[in-house]
């Protein structure tokens, strides 16, 4: 379980570029949760994801997970238990470094690296069954550098990268939004596929209403820093993208607004 | 006069290789610009050759010389990590501060090591005793070719263990590999330290091959190895780490050719060395942007006609 207490973060402080993102927000996620997160534009969804990660320390409020207080945690030490895949299919993967390589790293995640080898027969034999799982045909390249594959192929990697070894919580930042429709459907269909088989606690930021509300047992929607409607269950499940904005607009007052938002 | 020529430039390009092999480290893998290596390469000849002048055995100097290296990595990575000062700056912080430490080690600006010990001379009697009929002008040789195989075979492997790869991934995408639970912080020390120990080897073993360790002698270091560096890159490429390692020895020793080349038909004077080295450098990083050019303006005239 996730519980966020109050947690402040304002960047630049002091400068005119100020920015407060957040001012006492806060977050319970039970374990099994996979919960869908929309926001307008500066909303916080990111911040909120890089919070949880550890990429930078948060100015006030705590973070704990599985009741443990991680957060003075530093960003290497939590990715022993949260995975991540980023919105730029770039950041999750290393180009230079051949895909077996690229595995062997997210495979001994959160042990201590050491002199052994880092891949031998055993290691490639169980990588190729992982890749088989996805229908893009990396099983029989796993010596094929990064760099060369398409961007949608890297975040299938980095996707199986994250979930490799079960994470306790798994971060998505819109990790599909740079993708073409088609390949997006696909890592889309493979993210609801692997969470759903180990059953893993998932936060997915996304601009596509129509993802939010499919995929899922719980939607959060972000405004300004906070948390303005939190719909799950039942709810959840009958929900409707136009009942979605008019709810919206019926809290706010204003419409909901989001330059990249997909409708359908 | 050719055989003789080819000889030392290979002799060189060897002993020299494994300070390019240490560069390669930090540029190529690590993508850290370090600067350190010119006081770390001196320091491992001031280590070396005050410790063999003290009585010390040249085993024992060599292995000092090493630690000497590593420690000095280490503090620039410490400057970078720890201090949050840019590569550059942490490395020139350090090679200058060498500069004096290396005076202070040497005592004096220069140290010769003639009738001294070496490694070199003391294992080239050792194989007197047993062939006889050996042929000593290829001891150098045969002595580099060894010991440059072992520090390559040594860190191509390392560059496949786990820690090898995570240092990898360190240099090509560090938000990847801090998210998969490495401190990169380490793995720069780490690397850093590897490096710089191998640039001090190699300056303990051109001490005791040149005949003497001078405090002057890390100027453009940085630039000879990235020349190596950068040829082998050009010329071998990096299909993988076996033949990318290949490849920075192949360009130490084309780089000590051409420069031999280059003094034998008094094309220039000894001490335009440093000048000409920073233009090869110069040439080949500019070289893929004027290819470019010329390619547009080649095809420019094709679509003329």
């Amino acid at each position: 379980m996730l519980v966020l207490e109050n947690l402040s973060k304002t960047f630049n402080p002091g400068t005119p570029n100020e920015n407060q993102v957040f001012n006492g927000l806060s977050l319970k996620v039970e374990d099994g949760d996979f919960i869908t997160v929309i926001g307008s534009n500066g909303a916080g969804k990111s911040t909120l994801l890089n919070a949880i990660a550890g990429v930078f320390p948060i100015d006030g409020g705590k973070i704990y997970l599985d009741g443990s207080d991680i957060t003075g945690l530093p960003e290497y030490k939590r990715a022993a238990f949260i995975g991540r895949v980023f919105q730029d299919p770039m950041l999750g993967t290393s180009p230079s470094m051949t895909i077996e390589e690229n595995l062997s790293l997210a495979f001994s995640r959160a042990e201590n690296i050491s002199l052994r080898w880092g891949l031998n027969a055993e290691k490639r034999k169980l990588f190729s069954k992982y890749l088989s799982t996805i229908p893009l045909g990396l099983e029989n390249r796993l010596n094929t550098k990064v760099k060369l594959l398409s961007g949608g192929q890297r975040q299938a990697l980095t996707l199986i990268m994250a979930t490799m070894k079960k994470p306790r919580l798994l971060l998505l930042d819109e990790h599909t939004a740079s993708l073409d429709p088609k390949t997006a459907t696909l890592v889309n269909e493979l993210t609801e596929e692997i969470i759903k088989r180990e059953k893993i606690t998932t936060i997915m930021v996304t601009h596509n209403l129509e993802h939010a509300i499919k995929m899922g047992n719980r939607l959060i929607m972000m405004h300004k820093g906070r948390i303005v409607l939190d719909i799950m269950g039942e709810e959840k499940a009958s929900l409707t993208i136009p009942l979605l904005l008019s709810k919206f607009e019926q809290l706010q007052g204003e419409k909901f607004v989001e330059d990249r938002v997909m409708l359908a | 006069m050719w055989q003789n020529m080819l000889l030392k430039s290979v002799e060189q390009g060897l002993v020299f290789g494994i300070m390019a092999l240490g560069v390669y480290i930090t540029f190529k893998i690590l993508n850290f610009a370090d600067l350190s290596v010119d006081g770390s390469f001196p320091l491992g000849a001031a280590v070396a050759a005050s410790l063999i002048v003290g009585g010390h055995s040249p085993f024992t100097a060599t292995l000092a010389a090493i630690l000497a290296g590593a420690l000095a990595g280490y503090i620039t990575g410490f400057l970078n990590t720890a201090g949050k000062i840019s590569d550059l700056l942490a490395g020139i912080l350090t090679m200058t501060s060498l500069y004096s430490i290396n005076l202070r080690i040497m005592g004096k600006p220069n140290i010769p090591l003639l009738n001294q010990p070496t490694v070199f001379s003391i294992i080239q009697g050792d194989i007197k005793k047993i062939f006889p009929g050996f042929p000593t002008q290829y001891t150098y040789l045969i002595l580099f070719i060894i010991i440059v195989i072992i520090v390559k075979t040594l860190l191509d492997a390392f560059l496949k263990t786990q820690l090898g790869l995570a240092l990898r991934a360190t240099g090509d995408n560090p938000q990847m590999i801090r998210s998969q639970g490495v401190n990169t912080d380490m793995t720069k020390i780490i690397g850093l330290s590897f490096s710089n120990a191998l640039i001090s080897l190699a300056g303990a073993l051109v001490a005791q091959y040149q005949g003497f360790a001078d405090v002057g002698m890390g100027i453009g270091t940085i630039i000879a190895g990235l020349a190596s560096v950068i040829i082998g890159d050009a010329l071998v490429g990096e299909k993988s780490i076996f033949i990318a390692t290949l490849g920075v020895l192949f360009g130490s020793f084309l780089y000590r050719f051409s420069i031999s080349l280059v003094l034998s038909f008094r094309l220039a004077q000894a001490s335009d060395l440093k000048l000409l080295t920073a233009l090869v450098v110069i040439l080949a990083l500019t070289a893929p942007r004027f290819k470019k050019s010329l390619n547009r303006k080649r095809s420019n005239i094709y679509a003329g006609s």
